[in-house]
């Protein structure tokens, strides 16, 4: 028996984005026109006058249930931009402290005509609630749910692949580090899976690693030399200070000596590998400074393409 | 006052007997079925012709709510919902706030379901004090109060050590020790089976091992103590072959298996469906599946709807945050019709499950048509279809994840020692 059939919040009947809350599912054709749209925007952030209309009049809120300076600058970069009212809502440190609920807080954004919502939420699938009970027209962006999702953050790293490598049909790909906790990794395998990488592998000790993650169509390797054999794209995820001395891992040096990401063993990946992280880095950590700065790092640039892929969703969002 | 039921098909698990026939009611107890006792003259005929008439439900586990949640639920409220799924007799357990761990409570409790008079209501009483795990509740006291058994709930034991002499404490006395097989450690922040599901929603896990760990301890520890045990909610196949090894082994040990776990798996998530956080965690299709079949094979001795009625706002949370649980004791009858149906067993079979087995793990005279047994009888219609619907459920708890489906077999009339407390 299945009660629910897996409803499609995100995309409408017609094919159209409604939502955007996991890359999981999306079709190729969207993602590829969401890359498409990003690329017109890159030049927007190169202009002396770094702004288009295509948001004029919308009200977007920032609602950030867990604090992050830097994902909710990007998308408020973005939004203005697209000469969007932006307005930011550190929820976390007000209503919900006052037993506010999650959804009695976003009725009461709705009631200030909000256009769009960018939700980041430390549980898993808030985003989803929320987009079940918004009005219709009303757009959620997941900025990031937990162990869950983060679509923007997926999608701005397959644009930063798509715009060294071109073509994601040859491409060897290895995701390194705390899989576990990571958000941005779920949202780099579904949107790679579905553009078509054919060798994508995950890298990480045991304890790190979700059940059953060869499930979401990756290969899982714990020894890394062994894993970055052959790698055209190298991509560090960040470990979290809190869970580098504990039960999951005996030290981040140690982490670092297995898992780190040096030369040494960059130099096993293909000679044009690029190396990715979404940020912000751990340096000595999971990576080692001249990797992090050196010719092959493509750090930087996620970051500005980053802003570009968050005008691209909201744009479609926000004239849907 | 004297009842006749005509023309129903009289289904008793315990007997064994499947078969049109009257049943004749005197006293509150069922006088004789088939043929009326000598100089019977009803006060009252039941035309049932179509109907399955079946022993009143016993349930192993109902939330009602109160003491403290009234908010939630009443015993208004669940004893209505009870007399409309059918169900008679049923434990609760001593999950409540305060929790049942004192004499007075626990007969307030009884003598409240007495005074509503529609069911026959069994408090589970709490293990320890507070169910906080240190000290053994007072158990002989409980007893006579009127408990049948002891329950630590959802909430964990510290330590093995408080186990072992609870669990010997209570073999002192011949009292079952209920106990919820899932080790704390390893559950620990966890809201769904670890595998693929999780994996992909990025949902704290709880492994299977959660449960089998536990197993094997508490396995280990009746064989120490003498300790009978009944183990609630199944979830894993494992579990299962667990708990098949030590019943051949000839352990004093009994299981039961909650509803939903017979219908649903992790899959029914979807996307982050709350309806479906539920504890245990609803695991593989695979372990659903063993499920069923122990119930049929009767290594799970009974099937409860561990009904747990919760309002919409615990529920209108993120997935991790809504509390677990689900409105079930007017889904108890066609869940396990439905489950019945698709094992291809006989109504005598099915019903068993959800009767005469259950009233043996409570130890109490119910879940039986045999003259001289209480007149408790659940008249349905097995082919009647209903939407699950809020309107559709006399419990105060309204979300289930069976929401807007439809289901086959209704409950048309219920009675409660010979009398009518039920109709639709």
């Amino acid at each position: 028996m299945s009660p629910m059939t897996r409803s499609n919040l995100q995309v409408g009947p017609d094919g159209r984005l409604k939502h955007l809350l996991t890359t999981e599912g999306l079709p190729a054709e969207l993602i590829r026109h969401i890359l498409d749209s990003a690329d017109q925007f890159v030049s927007v952030g190169e202009r002396d006058v770094k702004k288009v209309p295509l948001l004029r009049g919308k009200t977007i809120f920032n609602v950030f249930f867990e604090n992050s300076t830097r994902t909710r600058t990007t998308f408020e970069i973005a939004a203005k931009r697209l000469s969007a009212d932006v307005i930011n809502l550190n929820v976390g440190a007000s209503s919900t402290n006052k037993g506010e609920t999650l959804l009695d807080t976003v009725w009461n954004l709705q009631a200030m005509d909000a256009d769009m919502f960018i939700v980041r939420h430390s549980q898993s699938g808030a985003p989803h609630l929320i987009a079940r009970h918004v009005k219709p027209g009303v757009a959620v962006i997941n900025a990031g749910d937990g162990r869950h999702a983060h679509p923007t953050q997926g999608l701005l790293d397959v644009y930063t692949i798509r715009h060294y490598k071109k073509d994601f049909s040859g491409l060897t790909v290895a995701i390194v580090g705390d899989v576990l906790h990571s958000r941005v990794a779920r949202s780099q395998i579904h949107a790679l899976k579905t553009l078509g990488v054919p060798e994508l592998r995950v890298i990480g000790p045991k304890t790190l690693l979700p059940a059953a993650v060869e499930r979401l169509g990756v290969r899982v390797f714990h020894d890394m030399a062994e894993g970055l054999k052959g790698c055209d794209v190298v991509i560090m995820l960040r470990l979290q200070n809190e869970r580098m001395n504990g039960a999951l891992l005996p030290s981040a040096g140690e982490f670092f000596k297995c898992y780190g990401l040096t030369a040494d063993k960059l130099s096993l990946a293909r000679p044009d590998a690029i190396v990715m992280h979404p940020g912000p880095m751990n340096r000595g950590v999971e990576i080692d400074s001249p990797v992090a700065d050196g010719p092959q790092s493509v750090i930087m640039p996620q970051v500005t393409f980053g802003i570009a892929v968050r005008m691209a969703v909201m744009s479609m969002l926000g004239s849907a | 006052m004297k009842t006749e039921i005509r023309g129903a098909r009289v289904v008793d698990p315990a007997s064994g007997r499947d078969e049109a026939a009257s049943i004749f009611i005197e006293a509150g107890k069922v006088a004789a079925i088939g043929k009326a006792p000598a100089s019977f003259r009803p006060d009252e005929t039941i035309e049932a012709s179509g109907l399955v008439a079946c022993p009143g439900l016993v349930d192993l586990s109902a939330r009602l709510r109160e003491p403290g949640f009234e908010y939630k639920a009443t015993l208004e409220s669940e004893l209505r919902a009870a007399s409309a799924g059918g169900v008679t007799t049923l434990a609760c357990p001593p999950d409540t706030d305060p929790p049942l761990d004192e004499p007075g409570l626990v007969e307030m409790l009884k003598r409240r379901a007495w005074s509503l008079d529609c069911a026959r209501v069994h408090p589970l009483g709490a293990l320890t004090v507070g169910l906080k795990g240190a000290r053994i509740a007072e158990m002989a006291e409980l007893t006579e109060a009127g408990c049948v058994g002891f329950f630590q709930g959802n909430a964990p034991l510290p330590d093995f050590a408080t186990l072992l002499q609870t669990m010997r404490y209570a073999a002192t006395f011949g009292y079952t020790v209920w106990l919820r097989p899932q080790d704390a450690s390893l559950a620990a922040g966890g809201v769904a089976h670890e595998g693929e599901v999780a994996t992909r929603l990025g949902l704290a896990p709880i492994p299977v091992v959660a449960e089998t760990v536990a197993l094997r301890t508490l396995i280990e520890l009746m064989g120490v103590t003498g300790a009978r045990v009944h183990l609630a909610r199944l979830s894993s196949a494992a579990g299962v072959a667990l708990v098949a090894e030590a019943k051949a082994r000839g352990a004093a040990l009994t299981c039961d298996v909650g509803i939903h776990h017979l219908h649903l798996s992790d899959r029914d998530i979807g996307d982050f469906d709350a309806q479906c956080n539920l504890s245990p965690p609803l695991r593989d299709p695979s372990d659903r599946d063993r499920l069923r079949r122990a119930l049929a094979e009767g290594t799970i001795d009974a099937v409860c709807s561990d009904h747990t009625p919760i309002d919409d706002d615990a529920k209108q949370v993120p997935f991790a945050e809504a509390e677990p649980g689900a409105t079930a004791l007017e889904l108890l009858l066609p869940l396990t019709l439905q489950w019945g149906r698709e094992s291809k067993l006989g109504l005598v079979e099915t019903l068993g499950a959800v009767t005469h087995r259950a009233a043996r793990i409570l130890g109490v005279p119910a879940g039986t048509l045999a003259p001289g047994a209480h007149a408790d009888i659940c008249l349905f219609d097995p082919s009647r279809s209903w939407v699950v619907q809020p309107q559709a459920l006399a419990s105060q708890g309204k979300n289930t994840p069976f929401l807007g489906l439809e289901l086959t077999g209704r409950v048309v009339r219920t009675l409660f020692a010979g009398r009518t407390v039920h109709t639709a």
